[in-house]
């Protein structure tokens, strides 16, 4: 019977739309635990390749007639191999294009909403990994928050809408995925910001992320608006933008808030995030939409895909913000964390431009799940 | 170089030919032979070792040289049960102490598993070797023979004492129950 190749975009819309999908994950069994596609109504089977060399008759009745079948493994050979013997055996099925890998590359642009005058606010979601970049556009210029490191994601986009991107900015040295935010400005001539408490190891040239900096895109004048908030890393800066969003970058997650540790700091720097999220955002107006930096769980997505959510209602449901006794926080944020992402210290590294590896190192460098958070 | 039977070309190959190609060769391996798998696709380091686990096989180790892997496998088949029949025995705990106060360790596991990982200050003769090299050993010192499980140094056992070791251990049960510390010459 057929066989479909699909890319990961198509993935990406069942995730959004809240289809059904029969997930045949074929990589071993560690990494499956560790990290696999994630859908609010994805069913799965993870049977390793090799254990299907001989065969699949055995696992047939585990394989639904009645519904689309997905094999899925690391980079698409096996999954194309076991495809093709589920199909072999009359069956329906796809398989991924370019495997886990190309589903942890691919990003999802969402619109989040309308700003003054005409402005736009865009979220790129990476499903496959949690992390979550913007885009700001007004008139015919443009602004860049956290961008991952798929850079023609975002200089296409803006083509597309016509404008030209003028600021990028990073929240913070980020420790989970490689940021696009330089190249993106060395290929637009746009100015790079990035907080000097973080990039004081920085090889590169850069903008002085400062408290309080504004700067304003487009003839409409949205304002982007600095403000220092440290915790995540020493200096993380959130950005209040045309005074209706939010960005909190790796401070404040929907169902959770960010670790200290990833600069092996979480002793010194717990006391900078409780200062941040229970005095500092407290000054915000509740009405700001709060938008992070990565997603953890399906289950932290709106309806429509995107990640948002009021400040307010974060007061209210957010556990990491409901916590009154200070040494209890302290402690959640400092034990039991969970893993620290897959090589944060030489991610770390590549952000601040110490060394530059090849796509496919960076590719091996960001597999794995995001885990910048505690909940 | 880490000493195998048989060599396999893998290099170039991406998932799951790595696997497909290693499970062909090691159909024509007997039991106890290791097969050397050069490759070149980084996935292998997890898979080898998982296709391994789940047909029974030996996974004994890795190395990397120039962005190849050698992996190294030694194909077990347990459809056959021996029976240890050798007396004395002695567990592994003991034998560190022992050989402190003059005994030998003999490691009669095959060359590359003793290469990644065998107790400090062990004698390597391979069981299959062992005949050859009988001169090596001394008939007055206490030997603990020990393999991966007991059943090879069950067999060296028994052939040091036709060949008249009287002082001779089984250590049981073997390098899998090992808690110390490993010495590794790769």
């Amino acid at each position: 019977m057929t066989i479909e190749k699909w890319p990961a975009s198509k993935i990406a819309r069942k995730v959004i739309e809240n289809q059904k999908l029969f997930i045949l994950d074929v990589r071993n069994h560690d990494a499956f635990e560790d990290w696999k596609i994630e859908g609010h109504q994805f069913e799965y089977l993870n049977i390793p390749y090799f254990e299907l060399l001989d065969g699949i008759e055995e696992i047939l009745p585990k394989i639904p007639t009645d519904q689309d079948v997905l094999v899925v493994c690391a980079k698409e050979g096996s999954s194309k191999m076991v495809a093709e013997m589920l199909s072999d055996a009359g069956r329906d099925v796809a398989y991924l294009e370019g495997g886990m890998k190309s589903w942890s590359m691919h990003l999802e642009p969402i619109k989040v909403g309308d700003l003054t005058d005409g402005g736009e606010i865009y979220q790129f979601v990476r499903l496959g990994k949690g992390c979550l970049s913007y885009m700001v556009i007004s008139g015919d210029e443009a602004a860049v928050i956290d961008a991952v490191r798929f850079k023609d994601v975002f200089l296409e986009f803006a083509k597309e809408k016509n404008v030209t991107i003028k600021h990028v900015f990073d929240t913070h040295l980020h420790a989970d995925h490689i940021s696009g935010g330089r190249q993106i400005a060395a290929a637009t001539g746009a100015s790079y910001y990035l907080s000097p408490k973080d990039a004081e190891e920085a090889v590169f040239d850069y903008t002085a992320l400062e408290d309080g900096l504004t700067v304003q895109v487009g003839t409409s004048k949205i304002e982007v608006g600095a403000l220092y908030s440290p915790g995540h890393t020493i200096g993380s800066t959130s950005f209040v933008i045309d005074n209706k969003y939010l960005l909190t970058g790796d401070i404040l997650f929907i169902d959770s808030i960010g670790r200290p540790d990833l600069a092996g700091l979480a002793e010194d720097w717990v006391g900078d995030l409780r200062e941040t999220l229970y005095r500092r955002y407290r000054e915000l107006a509740e009405d700001l939409i709060v938008l992070p930096a990565h997603f953890m769980i399906i289950d932290e997505l709106n309806e429509d895909g995107t990640v948002a959510k009021r400040l307010g209602d974060l007061f209210a449901e957010n556990h990491g913000l409901n916590i009154k006794d200070e040494a209890e926080f302290r402690s959640v944020v400092t034990e039991n964390l969970p893993p620290q992402p897959n090589a944060y210290q030489q991610i770390r590294q590549v952000n601040m431009g110490k060394i530059t590896p090849d796509q496919d190192e960076q590719t091996e460098m960001e597999i794995g799940p995001n885990r910048c958070a505690v909940r | 170089m880490v000493k195998a039977d048989v060599q396999l070309d893998a290099k170039g190959l991406s998932c799951p030919m790595p696997i497909v190609k290693t499970k062909k060769a090691m159909s024509n391996l007997v039991d106890g032979q290791i097969l050397e798998i050069q490759s070149t696709d980084k996935g292998s380091k997890a898979d080898l070792p998982a296709w391994s686990e789940s047909v029974g096989h030996q996974y004994i180790g890795v190395t990397e040289e120039d962005g190849v892997l050698f992996h190294y496998i030694r194909k077990c088949s347990n459809d056959t049960v021996v029976e240890k029949t050798y007396e004395p025995t002695i567990s592994i705990e003991q034998i560190e102490e022992r050989a402190k106060n003059g005994g030998l360790i003999l490691d009669v596991r095959e060359e590359a598993e003793y290469a990644f990982g065998h107790i400090n200050g062990a004698k390597s003769i391979p069981m299959g070797d062992l005949d050859e090299h009988l001169d090596e050993l001394d008939k007055d010192q206490e030997i603990y023979v020990v393999c991966r499980t007991g059943k090879r140094s069950d067999l060296a056992a028994q052939k040091l004492a036709k060949a008249g070791f009287t002082k001779v251990y089984n250590v049981l049960p073997g390098m899998t129950n090992w808690q110390g510390d490993l010495t590794k010459t790769i």
